[in-house]
């Protein structure tokens, strides 16, 4: 049972990094309509500016992450506003094959910049050590994760309730047309919107670095488990990130436990069972 | 993106005298190559006839039914592990492409009768979570499929037929002819089934899906013959590509290579018949070519797709037809 329950406490912490990246695609799906197949890579982007920032150039590790979200901001800003911005109304296949060049350019980008090899950051010293959790020790950085996911989700919940740039969002999101007619400027908003979804993925990736590797094939790795939470959840709904990221999270942390050889199948299994029973998900609404 | 499909698809294979002389100079071509090419040139050409085949099996749902499928390389896996376990047994080489077909087919009978539930995002991410499962069952199953080292020393076996005949298939040529052979009849027969009565329910679900199920067309039902032929095309592409390579391993099940067949039929154009084959060409002697010249291939193939996806919409066959079709009136 201990097992268990631990292993199940590190399925949540994993899941955090999901979240974050399924929070993102979600925005920009159900803001802007696009299927961001580079989400990934803005997340890899975001762990390789934080480690850069953080470990090469010795700044704070509080600065370096807001560095490297500044940094991908730019990034998603450009994206949008010379190339993403043309394809929202083109039917899906387009925005496939153009986000998967941006995969390919990205992590020769990054081949280029940092490297083929596979670069394991340190963790800052303040985060050193471990808490007993079933009389096992927990990685104190792990904690933090798990409180900085649920931070961030109170956060997002916030800014799309109680903001008026929120209710813009929301707005823009159920009806793009009656939004425009109302005076809302939606091509800023989608910018905004992006820019906000890629710091969302950069958050995600810049966190990754002390737990985790910088690798040039991570963005094209992350983003079929973000696709599948976001499935499970419900295209465009952050709640059913939120839920879809603690599923598939904690789903596959036991199962790499108990059954190790069938995790992937079942993240699958459990993707495909969803859109068959429920297409839009368990907290979306049907288009 | 009306205007391109209704010019693309007035010039299919063939149905001018321009056209017929151009198909059968390219076949003859084709027939002809070995005379006077290396190994290697004619190796290219088979992986871009198993890439095309692959294109026409997404675009039979892309573009002549308007389903994105994100999982064809399940069933393009499907049909080179289970070519690549047959002949590993120790038939010869028409037993293993057939039965290769057959569980394809069988595969995509079973997992299109939920996808043809969906359309448009839905039936995407469905078959991708399909396509994933199977990737997932080819690098786990380790009894079965070798796990991450794949299927290794798949033979060339003979073509033979009943004791009656035996050809060897161990030199590259002579696989060539199979392989293009092949592949030619294939796209023939896709090119009837596109222009009968089937392939014009298909086209009629893409314009209007609503009309098609007026008429007392079962709109399921179409859809899921549609997608089973197309899951056939994708393992006879896979059933090609085992002995071709003498190794199988999981990354044929992959997304990633789900999105090559994507990009080469978009880069042809979905909407002309012979889009596919342009595209293939192209694609595979782009990424051919950027390859040897540079390390920074994936940069280069990247910007390529954007330029293209931003300033080619119907495609290069879809570009070539508008221009066409300004410049004679």
């Amino acid at each position: 049972m201990s097992n268990f329950i631990f292993q199940a406490l590190n399925g949540i912490s994993s899941a955090m990094f999901l979240w974050l990246i399924a929070a993102g695609l979600t925005v920009a799906f159900g803001v802007c309509g696009i299927l961001n197949v580079a989400h990934g890579s803005l997340y890899m982007v975001g762990a390789y500016f934080a480690f850069t920032f953080f470990q090469m150039l010795g700044i704070n590790f509080w600065l370096s992450i807001i560095l490297a979200l500044i940094g991908v901001g730019i990034i998603g800003f450009l994206m949008e506003r010379f190339f993403f911005r043309r394809i929202y109304n083109q039917p899906i296949e387009f925005q496939l094959i153009l986000t998967f060049a941006f995969i390919l350019i990205f992590d020769n980008l990054t081949k280029i910049v940092w490297g083929t090899m596979l670069i394991i950051p340190n963790m800052p010293h303040f985060f050193q050590g471990a808490v007993s959790v079933v009389g096992r020790p927990f990685p104190i950085y792990n904690l933090f994760i798990i409180f900085a996911g649920i931070a961030v989700g109170v956060f997002l919940w916030a800014i799309l309730n109680k903001t008026w740039w929120g209710k813009k969002l929301k707005a823009a999101a159920s009806d793009r047309d009656m939004a425009n007619a109302i005076g809302i400027n939606i091509p800023i908003l989608f910018t905004m919107a992006f820019i906000f979804a890629a710091l969302l993925a950069a958050l995600g990736g810049a966190l990754s670095t002390p737990i985790r590797v910088c690798d040039s094939g991570v963005g094209g790795a992350v983003i079929i488990p973000a696709f599948v939470v976001t499935v499970i959840g419900g295209l465009g709904s952050l709640r059913g990130a939120f839920v879809g990221a603690l599923i598939i999270g904690v789903v596959s942390s036991i199962c790499t436990l108990y059954l190790p050889f069938i995790e992937l199948f079942v993240l699958y299994l459990i993707m495909a069972v969803v859109l068959i029973i429920r297409p839009q998900g368990i907290f979306g609404e049907k288009r | 993106m009306n205007s391109a499909r209704n010019i693309s698809t007035t010039l299919g294979l063939g149905n001018s005298k321009f056209g017929l002389i151009c198909l059968s100079s390219f076949i003859i071509f084709l027939l002809l190559l070995p005379l006077f090419s290396s190994d290697y040139l004619l190796y290219v050409v088979m992986r871009i006839a198993i890439l095309c085949l692959l294109s026409y099996s997404l675009n039979l749902l892309l573009g002549y039914t308007g389903l994105l499928s994100f999982g064809q390389a399940g069933f393009y896996a499907c049909g080179a592990y289970a070519c690549g376990k047959i002949l590993l047994g120790g038939a010869s080489l028409l037993p293993g492409i057939f039965i290769a077909m057959v569980v394809g087919g069988i595969v995509a009978i079973i997992l299109g009768y939920f996808c043809v539930r969906h359309t448009a995002i839905y039936f995407a991410m469905l078959t991708l979570a399909f396509g994933m499962m199977i990737f997932s069952l080819a690098e786990k199953w380790i009894k079965f499929t070798g796990g991450d080292d794949g299927l290794v020393g798949i033979p060339r076996a003979n073509l033979s037929f009943f004791h009656i005949f035996s050809v060897e298939m161990n030199k590259v040529p002579a696989y060539y002819y199979f392989v293009i052979i092949i592949s030619l009849v294939a796209i023939y027969l896709l090119y009837r089934i596109i222009h009968s009565p089937l392939g014009l329910i298909f086209q009629g679900i893409r314009d209007s899906e609503k009309r098609i199920a007026f008429i007392g067309i079962s709109v399921k039902k179409s859809r899921l013959a549609c997608f089973t032929i197309a899951g056939i095309y994708a393992s006879l592409a896979g059933a090609l590509f085992a002995p071709l390579e003498q190794t199988v391993t999981p990354t044929v099940a992959h997304w990633v290579t789900s999105m090559d067949p994507i990009i080469a039929t978009l880069l042809g154009g979905m909407y002309s018949f012979t889009g596919p084959v342009v595209g293939s060409v192209i694609y595979f002697l782009v990424k051919d070519i950027i390859v040897r010249i540079t390390m920074s291939w994936m940069l280069i193939l990247g910007i390529i797709i954007v330029i293209l996806v931003l300033a080619f919409r119907g495609g290069i066959m879809g570009f070539l037809h508008l221009w066409l079709f300004h410049r004679w009136k």
